[in-house]
């Protein structure tokens, strides 16, 4: 052991300290961060008699935990690579992609190392062959969700800038957290700033102060960390439960916040989430349980509601029968759950963030966000203690202070594909001696291609979509049509990949696989850090490092954006320097300086880089925030971290409440709508300004379209499920999937990559020496296929097989089964994306289908398989 | 007296979130500190072993984890077979010497908890040391209780006098301690990886039935129904017992591990 120095870092599981022996260049530890003296006092909260304060220490997940095994991993891309048969000026064996070729570098098989030189300069040569022979826009680049960590280095920033002055499209993100809330709940309520999600501010002090109740609808923060910010809120879920405050869980999987804290457990059947809500909304108008005067003043289209609930439309009433029917929960719970949620001043913890990502994820998202809402507005939302509110934001720290999160752009300043606009650009960039870009593309006019379309842009080369991917600016943007190629632009040549797989995330994903086995991609260039999912089938490969091995700037859980007042998570607003821990492992760089020299052979390095080195642009950004009001740069360069002081004083302003009383929103500027989003500054962003359960915004849509939209009526009401008991055929594919977001990595970030992660039992199983993705079904559905614990199974259904392991258990109902989208690893038995996959890409299995007719949203929460047992793999 | 090292870990507060399994692994893989220990290898060893106990059936059910490491016991059987091998210290921590122990793989068969792990490439036994390197160094826990977020682990250095009155306050057990081994692990709340429950929903008319009194006979005093009409007798070893609901005999069931008995109308 060398020298050991500590450092400071972060990641998407939590900011860290970083012990490193400098003369081996090696990370020896990671940890959380123990708060001193010297840093700012913690917040302090009275409720019920008793005082609440954080413990003096931030809190971190595994995968951040086990970062050293995925820095120091056998699978890392050490030098630059090129496939072996790709001939940039002769054949370019573009069929033969994923299948590795022999006698390549037995670290990388299918591969030959080449030079840092060669391989920028095929790319760049490439990439100007491409715009003088088809024009603009025959460039995308693809970027994974969560790369690395880092304001500097994040997506929105190194790579945009890099975009923005090379002349690159992007692949435009879907929301695949947000689906139903984006493309269903804005219509209800608008917060189009938070792509449907309802507003957070200072809601833990209110129901630590007020609430008697929180129902957790497909909710789990103990697996989903809100976003980024690991347990920090755990201890506040432990003080409600101190309180008294009743928990009742609903998710078809028991999950592992419902493990420490549900007095009650309800598993709806697969997609019909929607379907308990309205049996629950039937129960409070038959009964006269809900709040009559704030319904009359602050709802729209009520009695439309009510008389769909009553049946007076299509001759069926909601009732708790009804929806035992639908549901598979017993009509005496129904009621029961009804009357006491009425009863209570109760929390609807719908989701994981205020609104946010579970059923939102399934092919009736939009209508189960729509009906929380509903729920949450016949209760009186924003009233004291009676809110939407996922106990994971609105911890009671300095909402004034700036720093920005990732999405506010970083070094790009690019107003139309990042939040630069509302504030960072104009503080980051002075105009004369540093300048933010824009894009020539990624603008009204430009090219788009939407994530979950890429496959068919090569594969099929025509598409016509509704809606671009992250739009914002007005509940009305996400109906723009769009085509594939745009008028007046060529298909696309080249395929710019950039950090981690697709292929275990998105909707169908073989054919992720198969995009790539075609003349219609004559070049596909990766820029990873390791050698997994799609990896293998690139053409040009360059060697990123991670964020452990480079500079950057990050607060604890900010992402902003979308997601305002991300960082009111954390229990303290902790700031850090993201140190070089380590040198780049092996011939490894860091995005920006890739980026760098390729602009230099792009003649644009002047514009792009600006002279600076990426720990320049982190010093910039210093000084572009509040920080310098708290420390001064040498200070924070040294310390590598900084807690901004808990202000006393600030005034407290609960979500909601503005609106609950009527009055102007009052609540910090980020939620704030667009002031020419209502009138008079006054209501929601709706066209009635209140909580509209008929939805005008879908009214128009349907007039300007000149046809009804089945799979998104203007009405709030179920829609029964295409995945779920009412399927076309539950003989040959019994199974409902539950897949969501899962809890042992960050998408791909953390799983395979020989990293520590693969050893958690309840992660990946090791049977033969290989490790295998879990599938967790019933005791009753594993009994009646002969399938006993860690046995592996085959899952399939027409789009494919996974081989997985299977989790025998009664955490979900016999007929659910539940297995985690995100395996990092691809390994097909056979032909790549026609043959069975034993990586664990269980999303393989679901669907491309968008969540809505008019709407490019993925629905992969869902879907029907069936299991058999698998005696492949044995030995 | 001296002060001696325990960890104490509540089982109903942990959900597996493996932040001790992999801060273990952080701490010991790639790492060498000896005296105390060689590296851990990269993959299999279980220094902190997560076990998972699920009850009862569907939908009347809980999830319990028991993180199992080295118990470092007072009378250790692997120092007790193998003293040339093992030290006891004088703090409790039971530490495998990495000289000495190398090629004894018969030290792995010798632990009651299944503790130690064969390390193959070193061929060495090998298991955890209470992060031992750290504590003696000045840090005030182990790799483990630093990185868990729920408070579900603890450690004290203490004199065992002091300790004790916490065992007793606190109820705390040692696992499965067949042998008088005395393990300066404990457990609380141990009922819920070690003992049955019965449970059940009371329903009166089609409803749900709030209020009522259930108890079982000769067994377990009264509780009164939720608002859901549920009740939940917990810490029960296998029998029979018989479920009385508003004084009267309502149900009689044999159990071997803990029974959602469903509902039952009144």
């Amino acid at each position: 052991m060398g020298k050991i120095v500590r450092k400071t870092n972060s990641s998407t599981g939590g900011p860290v300290f970083v012990d490193v022996d400098v003369d081996e260049n090696k990370i020896v530890r990671i940890t959380p961060m123990d708060l001193t003296d010297d840093d700012a006092e913690s917040w302090v909260v009275e409720a019920r008699g008793k005082t609440f304060s954080p413990p003096r220490k931030t809190t971190y997940t595994a995968f951040t935990a086990g970062f050293k095994a995925m820095v120091h991993s056998k699978r890392r891309l050490l030098y630059p690579l090129r496939r072996i048969g790709f001939d940039v000026n002769g054949d370019r064996n573009e069929l033969k992609r994923g299948e590795p070729a022999a006698g390549g570098d037995p670290n990388y098989p299918g591969y030959e190392r080449i030079s840092w030189d060669e391989a920028l300069d095929t790319v760049a040569n490439e990439m100007m062959r491409i715009k003088r022979e088809f024009g603009p826009g025959a460039i995308v680049a693809e970027p994974s969700s969560h790369h690395m960590w880092g304001n500097v280095g994040y997506r929105h920033s190194a790579l945009f800038r890099f975009m923005n002055f090379a002349g690159i499209t992007y692949a435009d993100h879907n929301p695949d957290s947000w689906e139903g809330w984006h493309w269903g709940a804005v219509h209800s309520w608008g917060f189009t700033g938070g792509l449907g999600n309802p507003e957070q501010w200072d809601l833990f002090e209110d129901t630590m102060k007020n609430s008697t109740m929180i129902v957790f609808w497909s909710s789990d923060p103990e697996t989903n960390n809100g976003l980024y910010t690991a347990y920090e809120s755990t201890i506040r879920r432990q003080w409600m439960k101190e309180l008294g405050i009743k928990m009742v869980f609903i998710d078809p999987y028991f999950n592992h916040s419902a493990v420490l804290y549900a007095d009650k457990w309800f598993s709806p059947k697969i997609g019909t989430d929607a379907a308990l809500a309205a049996a629950i909304a039937h129960t409070w108008v038959s009964e006269g349980l809900y709040d009559k005067e704030y319904v009359a003043e602050r709802v729209f289209g009520f009695e439309e509601f009510k008389a769909y609930l009553l049946g007076e439309t299509d001759g069926e009433p909601k009732t708790s029968e009804w929806g035992e029917k639908e549901t598979g929960i017993p009509a005496h719970d129904i009621r029961a759950l009804a009357r006491e949620w009425a009863k209570n001043k109760t929390q609807l913890a719908a989701g994981g963030l205020g609104g946010w990502g579970g059923a939102c994820r399934g092919p009736t998202g939009m209508e189960w966000a729509r009906m929380m809402i509903a729920l949450a507005a016949l209760q009186g939302l924003g009233k004291p203690g009676i809110n939407m509110y996922s106990t994971t934001q609105g911890a009671p720290t300095d909402y004034d202070f700036y720093f920005p999160g990732y999405a506010e752009g970083g070094i790009s300043g690019d107003p139309d594909n990042s939040a630069a606009g509302i504030e960072l650009a104009a503080r980051m960039f002075d105009g004369i001696n540093s300048n933010p870009s824009a894009s020539n593309l990624n603008v009204s006019g430009g090219q788009f291609i939407p994530r979950m379309r890429i496959p068919e842009t090569f594969l099929e080369g025509k598409l016509k979509w509704r809606g671009k991917g992250f739009v914002g600016a007005s509940i009305e943007q996400q109906f723009r049509e769009y085509k594939y190629p745009a008028d007046g632009y060529s298909k696309i040549q080249m395929l710019y990949k950039y950090g981690g797989p697709h292929i275990g995330t998105m909707g169908d994903g073989s054919r992720y696989a198969r995009q790539y086995r075609t003349k219609n991609l004559p070049i596909a260039v990766f820029q990873a850090i390791w050698f997994e999912g799609e990896t293998p089938f690139g053409d040009i490969i360059l060697p990123a490092c991670t964020n452990f091995e480079r500079w950057d700037i990050s607060e604890f859980g900010n992402c902003a954006g979308y997601i305002p007042g991300s960082f009111s998570q954390a229990n303290h607003r902790l700031i850090s320097l993201q140190m070089k821990c380590v040198e780049p492992m092996g011939e490894s760089k860091a995005d920006y300086e890739i980026f760098r020299l390729l602009s230099q052979r792009l003649g644009i390095e002047g514009p792009y880089a600006e002279g600076k080195s990426d720990l320049d642009w982190v010093k910039q950004m210093f000084y572009a925030t509040d920080l310098p009001k708290i420390i001064t740069w040498e200070k924070f360069f040294e310390k590598g971290y900084v807690v901004v002081p808990y202000n006393k004083d600030r005034v407290r302003t609960p979500a909601f409440r503005w609106f609950a009383e009527g009055r102007e929103m009052d609540t910090p500027r980020p939620g704030q709508f667009r002031p020419g989003d209502t009138v008079q500054h006054k209501g929601l962003q709706t066209q009635s300004g209140k909580i509209e359960l008929l939805a005008q915004s879908l009214l128009r849509f349907e007039e300007s379209i000149g046809e009804k939209d089945e799979t998104r009526p203007p009405l709030t009401q179920y829609i029964r499920p295409w995945t779920g008991h009412h399927y076309e055929d539950t003989v040959k594919y019994p199974l409902s999937v539950l897949s969501p977001h899962p809890r042992f990595s960050f998408h791909t970030m953390g799983d395979g990559k020989d990293a520590f992660m693969n050893d958690i039992k309840d992660h990946r199983v090791r049977v033969d020496g290989h490790d295998y993705w879990i599938i967790r079904l019933n005791t009753q559905d594993a009994k009646a296929r002969g399938i006993k614990e860690n046995d592996l199974v085959k899952a399939f259904n027409d789009r494919g097989e996974v081989i997985l392991a299977a989790q025998i258990t009664e955490r979900v109902p016999p007929g659910t089964v539940h297995c985690y989208e995100s395996s990092a690893e691809y390994q097909p038995l056979g032909k790549p994306g026609a043959s069975p996959d034993r990586g664990g890409c269980i999303n393989i299995l679901s669907g491309k289908q968008f969540i809505g007719k008019h709407t490019s949203g993925m629905a992969t929460e869902h879907f029907r398989i069936e299991i058999e047992k698998w005696e492949g793999g044995r030995n | 007296m001296a002060q001696e090292r325990y960890l104490v870990i509540d089982v109903a507060l942990c959900h597996d979130c493996n932040n001790c399994f992999i801060a273990c692994k952080d701490e010991h893989v790639m790492n060498q500190w000896l005296p105390y220990t060689e590296e851990q290898p990269r993959h299999g060893h279980r220094w902190m072993n997560i076990q998972r106990k699920e009850r009862g059936q569907y939908p009347r059910i809980d999830c319990s984890f028991l993180p199992m490491p080295c118990q470092h016991c007072t009378n250790a059987p692997c120092a007790k077979n193998f003293p040339d091998s093992i030290q006891k210290r004088g703090d409790g921590v039971v530490l495998i010497d990495p000289a000495k122990a190398k090629g004894k793989k018969e030290i792995v068969d010798s632990c009651p908890y299944g503790a130690i792990y064969w390390n193959e490439d070193l061929q060495l036994p090998q298991k955890c040391t209470l992060c031992a390197h750290l504590l003696d160094d000045g840090w005030e826990t182990p790799r483990c209780v630093h990185s868990c977020p729920t408070g579900a682990m603890r450690f004290y250095t203490l004199e065992k006098a002091e300790f004790e009155k916490i065992i007793a306050s606190e109820k705390l057990e040692a696992y499965r301690d067949k042998g008088g081994w005395n393990p300066h692990v404990f457990y609380k709340n141990l009922y819920r990886y070690e003992k049955s429950f019965i449970a059940g929903g009371i329903l009166k008319g089609g409803e749900c039935a709030e209020g009522a009194q259930v108890s079982l006979k000769g067994v377990a005093p009264e509780q009164t129904t939720n608002y859901f009409g549920d009740f939940k007798f917990d810490s029960l070893s296998p029998g029979e017992y018989t479920i009385v609901v508003n004084g009267k005999d309502a149900k009689t069931v044999k159990i071997d591990e803990s029974l959602n008995v469903g509902s039952i109308e009144i």
